[in-house]
């Protein structure tokens, strides 16, 4: 039997704040336990919380990025339930009225149509502490608390049903974490968990309108791992209900190491959180003018950026798809194209060499070896016809290894390409005089042997002769 | 030197007639001999007044000081105090020591105030007869058979007996004024937001207000000019400009316009209680106001959209007492939800447990929009009845509370019947205007308090309005046998 | 807790939680069906009350505090009475907005003190029985 997938995202991005979202207490990541938990933070009696601009502003942000109605006033409200890394016993969040309301990503599938996916909306929430279970550490039979993390901003954004793959929902998912990068909300790091997925995933026949019963898989932090989460679970669920199985709504976890979900046992009873306005704190109100503010520095987004590069640079799809991955990239991109004038031969070497090198050292673009005014400088010795594509490509590992810019290195290694005509023909005339019978045997019609004499050639000249010329020179002299 | 006025001390201060340590000693002295009989203390300072009584006293010599400086006061037990055990009445913070001042707390020491020790009250501010404390119950330093009434029913009991010359208290429904109105004190409960929440513990964060009882309109100025004003800890706390409020008590209060909303006389309004309260009115006639009748018609329902909106606050407000983190926690739990249910249910008292209950019940799902959407519904109506009253007169006057004190133990089994003490004061708490308890002629030899409720930011005037009678009259002076 | 029909409306549901269908007790209101509020908790109620609530409550106080309770709720339901029809609901007193605090670390950190009190840490954490997730 055929069944249709249906997918809904909610991702819990970590604002890039300084301080946290309802107290002065430090944001950044990997403190000893406790040592940026504040008063507020473990709700100690009496504290109170008061709303930090900061994250607001980042809200406010990704709420116009995704076209999305930035609500003129929205509400705090509190989540009640009781667990060790929740201090006050309630989470404040918002219920009935988030600071974003619908907006839109759009993604692009495997057969480059593109498809529109609905946020519902996006809220501003605190995030909770950690629990630690690990018996070295803090002893059998106990679980340790720390609330470094509690009290983080994160804006939590949750998609219509809308995805109807695990491809769909990894495109969406990265879709989003270009988006919050690119507009400067957060760091995006999934190992420090600055990027958490919970995947709401169900099945129904085909043409069915109606949703089929859905299971939550709860914090997958990476594209990889919602991937097979979601195929897991989706597989899970065909063969349940195709061996006469009911499925139970609920909450599951996925565990990497057997690629699988299982039920939550603590999350067993019904939750009831009775939402309910937060009294210590009043009504958000964004008016125009914090509006134009948060949104007047926006840079061009990842799809209009696209859009301009197709357009503007005359770079294929595929191109400008991977030089917008990152606001950084693109960047570095126009950069090297500006200095060059040279867009699609910028695009080859950033698309080429570059991402090989960034990869392999598994570092970001922002820590190149190679800027892209280094880039530009190599591009351009090879526009000038100083060095060939292949001595380019010796220069460019050169810059990477920390050698200097490429006219330091094509100085110290004397790579510039010998374009003198009377040079070559110097060193073409003593390979003739050595090579008799290569000489006869291309005469004789032998094409093949051409590319032993270029070879020869260009091993005289380690390479540097201008290989155009030396093709012309050869040519003549041998068919003399 | 117990029966001196602020304004006196302060002045006696001043010129030496006696030193701060001096009258610190003299308080510490009077709490060790009197309270025994009272309770109204739950920890006393002792040391730390005295050591802070030297530190006014310098200041005293160099000159350069405020009205209250060397003025012994004494803090609700509700009021975080840094380093010093702050217990909100309840087992579960009874090892408590705060790791912070209130912001009310710094303030007044800030203005030099001396901290005689922390007041007892009602289980986390829950009760109107201070006989939910885990320290025991306070009694009526006029009638030691009798409630002083609740929560603040400590600081009222101590400022009555002469144990301090003023002391903070907080009101949610009734909390500052019922217990002022039981012990024939002043006590001021001001605009929501018009002095910080921070440091003070919540019960109801929509409906929670420090404010003062001393014995005197005018002493509760003094502490009030210091306390009031913006916290940017606190978001709900108002940056409205605060007037001087000592400087407005003399003003003239001919032709103002008081309100006596009918509501407030009817059916369950002790005779005698009604008979001082009309009396207090023809006083205030006699000095130039205008007096009419006026109706508030959905205050009745004051009671019940109250027993909604604070459980609710306070079921929220409440979770966080887990014994994880701080205060009481069971022995030997046997796992998580055991460590969560019996640290709760050994920590909190009966009070506390009913009211968390039906918090936890009335925002439950499918009961949410039957109780606590309609409660506040209710409540803007109550509000808008106000709204509609000030548009006519200038102030509301009634009755603070519908009896005398009552005997201790005659409404602990019977919770609603409590409840009903409040039946007065609590619309001002939803509505979250400033009112005052105002002690006029006793009923039967206890004490009986008139409630003067005013417009948002109004507690000048209130001030103004108690002073000015206190002026001509004598109740506010009386002092209950045993504690002259 | 569900002896009579509850009266939560669907737009708390809408639109935040997409994921969980609107209740089918939702559509209720819509029709303007005049509920009546329960008049009595039973000990079993106040056990589902409890726990919610995480207070361990001896089966033998259940009853007393059944009768409190309704008690209570019998008091409340003369809220009843009055028609709240287009009241916007009041949350808060004071007609103001949220403030905005600075984005500035402020708090240093003060781990040994905020932990003096606590009833177990170790390692700088705070100590639980064992959660199992």
């Amino acid at each position: 039997m055929q069944w249709e997938t249906v997918i809904g995202l909610e991702i819990h991005t970590q604002l890039a704040t300084q301080s946290k979202i309802f107290s002065g207490a430090p944001t950044a990541f990997g403190a000893e336990p406790n040592t940026q938990a504040c008063a507020i933070d473990l709700g100690l009696p009496g504290v109170l919380p008061v709303l930090n601009a900061e994250a607001v502003r980042l809200a406010v942000r990704f709420g116009r990025a995704i076209e999305a109605e930035i609500a003129s006033r929205s509400v705090f409200a509190r989540k009640n339930y009781f667990y060790p890394d929740l201090p006050k016993g309630y989470q404040i969040s918002q219920y009935e009225r988030p600071i974003v309301g619908r907006g839109k990503v759009e993604i692009v599938l495997d057969d480059g149509t593109i498809k529109r996916i609905g946020v519902t909306r996006a809220h501003l929430e605190e995030d909770a502490g950690k629990s630690l279970h690990d018996p070295g550490l803090v002893g059998d039979g106990q679980t340790g608390v720390d609330l470094n993390r509690a009290g983080t901003p994160l804006l939590e954004i949750v998609s219509e049903p809308d995805l109807r793959s695990p491809q769909e929902a990894v495109a969406y998912a990265r879709k989003v974490h270009q988006l919050v990068r690119y507009i400067g909300i957060s760091d995006g790091n999934m190992q420090e968990g600055s990027f958490r997925m919970d995947a709401n995933v169900s099945i129904r026949p085909p043409g069915q309108e109606e949703l089929g019963t859905r299971t939550e898989i709860k914090n997958l932090n990476s594209f990889r791992y919602l991937e097979k989460a979601i195929q897991f679970e989706v597989e899970r669920q065909v063969e349940l209900i195709e061996s006469g199985g009911t499925l139970v709504q609920e909450t599951r976890l996925y565990d990497a190491v057997k690629d699988e979900t299982r039920g939550m046992r603590s999350k067993e009873e019904a939750n009831d959180y009775r939402y309910f306005p937060d009294p210590d704190l009043l009504p958000l109100e964004i008016d125009a003018e914090f509006l134009a503010t948060a949104t007047s520095d926006l840079p061009e987004l990842p799809d209009a950026k696209r859009e301009r590069f197709h357009a503007e640079y005359g770079l294929s799809e595929y191109d400008a798809s991977l030089l917008t991955t990152s606001r950084e990239l693109a960047d570095y991109f126009e950069a090297v194209a500006r200095e060059t004038g040279e867009p699609k031969l910028a695009a080859n070497w950033i698309g080429g060499e570059l991402m090989a090198a960034l990869n392999k050292a598994e570092i970001e673009i922002g820590q190149s070896q190679v800027t892209a005014r280094m880039l530009a400088g190599l591009i351009k010795r090879l526009q000038d016809g100083t060095i060939s594509g292949k001595i380019a490509k010796q220069v460019f590992e050169s810059m990477w290894s920390g050698e200097g810019d490429a006219d330091q290195v094509i100085r110290s290694k004397g790579l510039e390409q010998i374009t003198d005509s009377g040079a070559i023909e110097a060193m073409i005339d003593a390979i003739i005089a050595a090579n008799p019978g290569q000489v006869e045997q291309y005469r004789a019609g032998k094409q093949k042997v051409f590319g032993f004499f270029v070879g020869q050639v260009m091993k005289a000249s380690r390479g540097k002769a201008n290989p155009q010329q030396v093709n012309e020179i050869l040519e003549r002299k041998l068919r003399a | 030197m117990e029966n001196k006025s602020i304004a006196q001390l302060a002045a006696d201060l001043r010129l030496r007639t006696y030193s701060s340590v001096e009258l610190t000693r003299h308080y510490l002295e009077r709490i060790e001999r009197l309270d025994s009989r009272l309770n109204s203390f739950i920890s006393v300072a002792g040391e730390a007044a005295l050591a802070s009584a030297e530190r006014a006293d310098l200041a005293l010599k160099s000159g350069d000081v405020g009205p209250l400086t060397g003025i012994p006061i004494a803090h609700k037990d509700i009021f975080c105090t840094q380093g010093f055990k702050t217990s909100c009445g309840s087992r579960m913070l009874d090892d408590f020591i705060a790791p912070y001042d209130a912001t009310l707390v710094e303030r007044l020491a800030a203005a030099g105030a001396v901290m005689l020790g922390k007041t007892n009250m009602d289980e986390f501010a829950m009760g109107s007869s201070n006989e939910t404390s885990f320290y025991g119950p306070v009694t009526n330093p006029w009638d030691q058979t009798r409630v002083p009434g609740g929560s603040s029913g400590g600081s009222a009991a101590a400022v009555a007996a002469r144990l301090c010359p003023a002391a903070t208290g907080t009101d949610t429904g009734g909390s500052i004024r019922q217990p002022a109105s039981l012990c024939g004190v002043t006590g001021i409960k001001p605009t929501y937001g018009r002095c910080s929440r921070w440091g003070m513990i919540a019960f109801a964060s929509s409906l929670d207000q420090a404010g003062v009882l001393a014995r005197s309109a005018a002493d509760a100025a003094f502490l009030l000019d210091e306390m009031a004003g913006f916290d940017p800890r606190d978001s709900t706390s108002a940056d409205v400009p605060v007037p001087d409020y000592v400087d407005a008590l003399d003003d003239d209060i001919a032709g103002l316009r008081i309100g006596l909303p009918k509501e407030y006389f009817g059916a369950g309004l002790d005779s005698g209680v009604a008979a001082s309260i009309h009396d207090a009115i023809s006083e205030y006639e006699r000095l130039g106001a205008r007096i009419s009748e006026i109706s508030l018609p959905n205050s009745p329902l004051s009671v019940p959209v109250y027993y909604v909106v604070a459980p609710a606050e306070c079921s929220s407000n409440l979770a966080r007492y887990d014994g994880v983190r701080y205060g009481y926690r069971c022995g030997h739990p046997a796992d998580l939800e055991d460590l969560y249910k019996r640290s709760r249910a050994e920590g909190f008292g009966a009070e506390v447990q009913r009211r968390i209950m039906i918090g936890t019940y009335v925002l439950s799902a499918g009961y949410y929009d039957a109780y606590y959407l309609k409660a506040q519904k209710v409540r803007q109506l109550i509000a808008d009845d106000f709204r509609r009253a000030f548009e006519q007169v200038d102030v509301i006057m009634g009755p603070t509370t519908p009896t005398t004190a009552f005997p201790l133990g005659a409404k602990t089994d019977d919770p609603v019947a409590m409840y009903l003490n409040d039946i007065y004061t609590i619309a001002a708490n939803l509505a979250g205007l400033p009112a005052i308890s105002v002690p006029v002629e006793p009923a039967e030899g206890l004490p009986v308090g008139l409630q003067i409720v005013g417009d948002y930011f109004q507690e000048a005037r209130l001030l103004n309005l108690a002073h000015r009678y206190q002026h001509v009259t004598h109740w506010h002076q009386a002092a209950p046998a045993g504690f002259e | 807790m569900d002896r009579c029909a509850p009266v939560r409306s669907l737009d708390r549901y809408e639109p935040y939680d997409r994921f969980h269908p609107p209740r089918a007790y939702a559509t209720f209101q819509r029709f303007h069906v005049h509920f009546t509020l329960p008049m009595s908790l039973d000990p079993d109620a106040i056990e589902k009350i409890a726990h919610l609530a995480r207070l361990a409550i001896a089966p033998e106080r259940r009853e007393r505090y059944a009768v409190d309770l309704t008690n209570i709720l019998d008091l409340v339901a003369q809220m009843d009475a009055v028609d709240t029809e287009g009241v916007e609901p009041m949350a808060h007193p004071l007609h103001m907005a949220q403030r905005l605090r600075p984005d500035r670390p402020t708090e240093p950190d003060r781990r040994a003190r905020y932990q003096a009190g606590a009833p177990m840490v170790g390692g700088g954490l705070y100590l639980v029985p064992k959660v199992i997730e």
